[in-house]
């Protein structure tokens, strides 16, 4: 179906035929329309096929895969150290959260334990990740349906956070901090100073996001009512995180299978009502003000010294100024890089509450320093599936609303 | 036995194979015949309420008779249990029944399952390729006899400016 078609035949300009022989008015044909694969909604390179009744969308077929980078075949190929940075390319804004999700899954395959202070490095920089996440997503989702002033606020603030994961690790988005047993170093002072002034500094601006949104009636217009699913729904979907949440499952990882240093912290679940893009919205705002009451935890009880890795010499990685120093622990660093360590036969999945939902990794390992299988569990890569259910009967522009409201970043969603 | 493998076990008789508990997992291998039976089950007792999908996967053995193995996993977001089901099918037959009228959310995991390892699912509403492309002719990538590099397609691509600079 051709735009073009379509408009010769409603402006009925054909002088050549005699009157008798009248055309309809409007035609009542399905139009498709290709959305993407290069479109500033789409959030990477997504196409999705509409059929249009009108500008109501009675299908859509999302086509995906432009980003397949055969994420789950390299990791067959290499050791377990070396999948790490993998990792980070997978939902490249949030590096972080898919480093701790990697490194949870093999740790619970080689059965080690963490130490305490490691657990409560790990669970601020997961949090100050999940703000980030956060922050990304609200200004790129007011962006898509026009308000455009949030996403200059959001973005600023970011820039803060990223600066502190490149003081923290060397590098703002592709971080590779977390290791297996541990995490790569620890915080300095000016990382707990400046993180600690970035928390009082952040809890009033979130106040300042909302009011450039909720006093926007179009962008409440946009967002009331729309993209609805039903708990039932979402549930057989196998959506998660806020996705979920906004429909009014209080399914979050961090209280269903407690981890890392959750279950020494209060906080609270925020769970929507409607299931619309806007309790989707409220749930990220309030996650954000949880996750600062996390950090704010976890800073305060988090033990002054202690090893931020565990010992585990056949599987951890020594310390760093340690290699350099001392013959056995190069060899040992060598060895664990160039073999990897031997992995007991046997299969597991674990799942992390990342920001976008429960991000998994099933490994399946067959002993030696290499998994079998590995496969990514990735929320974005699900949520699409229930694009189509839940993008029927609205407007083409609620498509945006719709990408927006899943929080997909392709690099995840096509691995 | 865990006590959700030990009740698969009474009401499947014929169709439990084995049931593996390893760092806390459970998974439970039953035949491909039984594995809508055992999946309806899993979804529909009260006492099993599996209603949350987690994901699907396969595992590709090329040395066993039944080569492929594909994954279930569930959980019930009510009686916060986890289950891993599986079932394995030959080379020469793969083909299992699809799970996507159970629930929804397989439809697409399904369709990866089918693009990476070429186990086709029956009655699937719309098994196509997902990842690679519509017109990838070479095979399915995650299949242990695929090699890294690829079979040479990619060197078919036309390139701009070849041999100009």
């Amino acid at each position: 179906m051709q735009l073009d078609d379509q408009r010769t035949t409603i402006y009925k300009v054909d002088p050549g035929r005699p009157e008798t022989e009248s055309l309809p008015l409007v035609r009542t044909e399905e139009l498709l329309l290709n959305m993407g694969p290069q479109h500033p909604s789409t959030h990477g390179v997504l196409k999705v096929i509409l059929e249009l009744e009108g500008e109501r969308i009675t299908k859509s077929t999302p086509v995906m895969g432009f980003l397949h980078r055969g994420v789950e075949k390299l990791a067959e190929e290499g050791t377990y150290h070396q999948f790490i940075p993998h990792t980070d390319r997978l939902d490249y804004v949030c590096a972080m959260y898919n480093n701790f999700a990697y490194c949870r899954a093999v740790e619970k395959l080689m059965n080690i334990t963490v130490p305490e202070r490691a657990e409560y490095l790990r669970t601020i920089v997961a949090e100050v990740q999940r703000i980030i996440g956060h922050q990304f997503w609200l200004g790129t989702q007011a962006l898509d349906i026009g308000a455009m002033t949030v996403f200059f606020y959001t973005f600023r603030d970011r820039e803060i956070l990223l600066d502190w994961f490149d003081e923290l690790c060397g590098a703002r988005l592709t971080t590779s901090w977390y290791r297996i047993g541990g995490v790569e170093r620890d915080f300095t002072p000016s990382l707990l100073d400046k993180l600690r002034r970035f928390l009082d500094y952040f809890l009033p601006l979130i106040d300042e996001y909302v009011v450039f949104l909720e006093k926007n009636r179009i962008w409440v217009a946009r967002t009331k009512g729309v993209a609805v699913i039903s708990a039932e729904d979402a549930v057989n979907f196998g959506l998660s995180g806020p996705t979920l949440r906004g429909s009014g499952v209080d399914y979050d990882l961090r209280k269903y299978e407690p981890y890392a240093a959750y279950p020494r912290c209060e906080f609270s679940v925020p769970v929507g009502k409607n299931g619309d893009t806007y309790d989707r919205y409220w749930i990220r705002v309030e996650e954000m003000r949880e996750s600062v009451k996390i950090i704010k935890q976890c800073l305060d009880q988090m033990p002054a010294e202690g090893p931020v890795m565990a010992e585990v010499p056949s599987v951890t990685l020594p310390p760093k100024d340690r290699v350099f120093t001392n013959l056995e622990s190069m060899i040992q660093q060598f060895k664990l890089f160039s073999q990897g360590f031997d992995a007991p036969k046997g299969e597991i999945y674990c799942g992390t509450e990342a920001h976008k939902g429960e991000l998994g990794f099933y490994i399946v390992s067959q002993g030696g320093g290499k998994p079998y299988r590995l496969k990514i569990r990735a929320p974005s890569f699900i949520h699409m599936g229930a694009f189509d259910f839940m993008s029927r009967g609205y407007m083409i522009a609620d498509a945006v609303t719709i990408f927006g409201t899943y929080d997909i970043v392709m690099g995840e969603c096509d691995r | 036995m865990h006590a959700i493998a030990e009740r698969i076990q009474r009401e499947f008789s014929e169709g439990f194979v084995k049931a593996v508990e390893w760092r806390g997992d459970l998974a439970v291998t039953v035949t491909c015949k039984a594995l809508r039976d055992v999946a309806r089950f899993l979804h529909d007792d009260p006492g099993m309420d599996f209603d949350y999908i987690v994901h699907v996967s396969s595992v590709d053995w090329p040395d066993d008779e039944e080569r492929f193995e594909v994954v279930w996993e569930f959980y019930s977001i009510r009686k916060r249990h986890r289950i891993r089901l599986k079932t394995r099918v030959p080379e020469a037959d793969c083909i299992v029944d699809s799970l996507t009228d159970i629930w929804k959310g397989a439809d697409f995991m399904e369709r990866e399952v089918y693009d990476m390892m070429g186990i086709r699912f029956r009655n699937h509403p719309d098994l196509r390729r997902i990842l690679m492309p519509d017109e990838y002719t070479e095979g399915y990538p995650l299949r242990k006899d695929f090699p890294l590099q690829g079979k040479g397609w990619r060197d078919t691509f036309e390139f701009l400016n070849e041999g100009q600079g």
